[in-house]
């Protein structure tokens, strides 16, 4: 652990200041902030090109080759993360802050028993033996609801289905107790039902722990399920933030309105004409100036060429960064 | 009474396992009917053989018994010429835009492929590209464009329109809006509802999205492990669904309503599916079912009238016994 000076214990646990990161010189991610309570799960929301992602990996260090962070902070626990170096960072992933990602398939070493890549977190994080680290993880992939997990600890990952796979990613992710866990996508790759399941699980686990969970998602039917609350991002900015209820009730900014209408709806008219969001998500070195959804967007006016500040918006945990919210009820 | 545009009776694709000695029987014994105009869809998790079916119907993968009938004319086993004379009443779209255009090809080639396939002369063809593309809202200026130059949602639309240059009367769309973002697909599912309108499609839909399916399909299908485990019209099937497969389905889906979606009841299935090898011999979902009863393991329950349709379930549907449906027989 380290020694920086301990927070107060409402102090949230994950800040991001102002963080910015480029590929290539494009601007990808653009002045997103956050601020994630203790036992909280914040949903960063959006569709693909938004900066979603690049926002989750930059927590830990974790960008790809041609992305970089240019400028921003990221505190964990009061620890400052952006000021860590490799070596560093290696020591909180894992132990304090873990990762989840979309295909666990993919995401597991292929030619290493299960049990082991559970285990491997206790031994480089915790010092365990052998021994004791396999007990430990073997107790793990039982918590996450592996069915007979001595034997499928022994495992290889094609072995197990999808499901497995994704079971054992989160029992790798949480064995050492993170304070943080975040999850890109954890459910995409996977059929409904056992979404619902391992949605079910993340439920039961910040019940009993109290995880404190970042998810990463461009299902608002999941975000609806897990979440207390919500960042929209459009165009590497976050566009409208706050809690869940209220921004489903009454979205803020333009965007929010139009996706959510646009989602086909197990209560809506059959056959009806959906919503749409015209145009298409331009490519980041081509966003206008000012509002980046302004070139779709059907309230867009001379004003938006201006970047709308986040500002509250609503009630006093809403934010909107969007020049028109008065007219925005209006539009869906 | 018109017959049905498809009809599939009794279809089975099996596939043996070379070496192994097992077989896996990705479709068994599965019938359904196509009507001209309208919307089937096949839904189920993967796995469940909806996309196995379709691609027998097209006969991309050779049935192992059973029927396939377009307009009246039987088409299990066609050889090359009958296939290729059948490309013109039938096409299918596929997932993902990216993987089905060849990235060297421009637009307009791409759509003009199946016309310059069946032969046709080349302003005839190069009139009937520009007709598909303004059918499906592509600008007539994309069409020296390459795919790369074009967003997912304009390449979908290129594919449904290589679909449609041929004038077909039956669509397959194998999830045709899953690989596209939210706000791309409720573009293309509303050009897919106008062309229907318009053209008179008939369109055999496959997706595991039931909130997409719901909107658009007339009649659904829910296939489980190779069978089918419950059918009939959308409206009945979504309020009261008969089969607990059905329900437990329905039941996952999260609704995008942090309110409503708090205050449901969740049925959360326990266990994976069973492998395709060792699908058990009674009930395919038996392994899984909340309700299962011993007789469920052991008997396989044949679709019967329900009253959201037809359902295969002996809990729910007694009549769905086929020992049951023997003895009915016999009185």
């Amino acid at each position: 652990m380290s020694a920086a000076s301990p927070p107060a214990a409402d102090a949230p646990l994950l800040v991001v200041d102002d963080l910015a990161v480029t590929i290539n010189g494009a601007s990808v991610v653009d002045g997103v902030s956050l601020s994630l309570r203790r036992g909280r799960v914040l949903a960063l929301v959006g569709e693909s090109g938004c900066g979603k992602s690049l926002t989750a990996l930059s927590i830990l260090g974790l960008l790809p080759k041609a992305a970089r962070r240019v400028r921003g902070r990221v505190t964990l626990d009061g620890q400052d993360l952006t000021a860590l170096d490799e070596r560093a960072l290696a020591r909180v992933r894992g132990d304090q802050a873990s990762v989840i990602f979309q295909e666990p398939v993919a995401s597991l070493n292929p030619l290493m028993r299960v049990g082991d890549q559970v285990a491997e977190a206790l031994r480089l994080h915790r010092g365990l033996t052998g021994e004791e680290a396999r007990r430990e993880a073997v107790a793990m992939l039982t918590r996450v609801g592996i069915p007979d997990a001595e034997r499928r600890a022994e495992a290889y990952p094609f072995e197990l289905s999808g499901g497995m796979c994704q079971r054992v990613m989160i029992a790798a992710a949480l064995v050492c107790q993170p304070k943080l866990l975040i999850a890109d996508e954890p459910t995409t790759a996977l059929d409904v039902t056992v979404q619902a399941q391992i949605l079910g699980l993340m439920h039961g686990l910040r019940a009993e722990a109290g995880a404190t969970i970042l998810l990463i998602t461009h299902d608002m039917g999941v975000v609806a399920e897990m979440a207390d609350d919500v960042a929209v991002m459009y165009g590497g900015r976050i566009v409208e933030s706050g809690p869940v209820e209220e921004l489903f009730a009454d979205p803020a900014h333009p965007y929010t309105r139009l996706l959510l209408a646009t989602i086909p709806r197990l209560d809506g008219r059959r056959k009806e004409h959906l919503r749409t969001i015209e145009g298409v998500v331009p490519t980041a070195d081509q966003w206008p100036d000012g509002c980046r959804f302004r070139s779709r967007c059907p309230l867009a006016a001379d004003i938006c060429s201006r970047t709308p500040p986040l500002e509250p918006v609503r009630s006093a945990v809403r934010r909107a960064a969007c020049w028109r919210t008065a007219e925005a009820a209006a539009l869906a | 009474m018109t017959e049905p545009l498809l009809q599939v009776r009794d279809l089975r694709v099996h596939f043996p396992l070379r070496g192994r000695g097992g077989v896996v029987k990705a479709v068994d014994g599965v019938s359904f009917n196509v009507p001209a105009g309208r919307t089937v869809a096949l839904v189920g998790e993967s796995g469940c053989g909806k996309s196995t079916t379709a691609y027998a119907i097209l006969g991309l993968e050779p049935a192992t018994s059973g029927e396939v009938r377009f307009d009246g004319r039987d088409i299990t086993r066609l050889d090359r010429a009958g296939r290729r004379a059948l490309a013109g009443d039938m096409q299918i779209v596929f997932q993902d835009p990216s993987a089905a255009l060849d990235p060297k090809m421009t637009i307009a080639d791409s759509i003009g492929e199946p016309l310059a396939i069946q032969g046709w002369k080349s302003a005839a063809a190069a009139r009937r590209v520009f007709a598909v593309m303004d059918l499906v809202g592509l600008p007539a200026s994309f069409a020296g464009r390459t795919p790369n130059a074009l967003s997912g949602g304009q390449r979908q639309r290129v594919v449904i329109a290589r679909a449609l240059a041929l004038s077909p009367r039956l669509l397959v769309l194998d999830e045709p809006v899953s690989a596209l973002d939210v706000s791309i697909r409720s573009q293309i599912l509303n050009l897919l509802m106008n062309l229907q309108a318009e053209l008179g499609l008939a369109y055999l839909f496959i997706s595991h999205d039931l909130s997409v399916v719901r909107h658009i399909a007339d009649e659904i299908l829910v296939m489980y492990l190779g069978t089918i485990a419950e059918r009939g019209l959308t409206d009945p099937v979504f309020a009261a669904p008969t089969h607990p497969y059905t329900e437990a389905l329905l039941s996952a889906i999260p609704l995008p309503d942090p309110v409503a979606q708090r205050r449901r009841r969740r049925i959360v299935l326990t266990g994976d599916l069973p492998s395709p090898l060792a699908i058990p011999p009674g009930c395919p979902f038996a392994t899984r079912c909340p309700l299962a009863q011993p007789r469920c393991v052991e008997v396989r329950p044949v679709l019967a009238p329900s009253p959201s349709g037809q359902a295969a379930c002996l809990v729910r549907i007694p009549a769905a016994d086929p020992d049951a449906a023997t003895r009915a027989a016999q009185r």
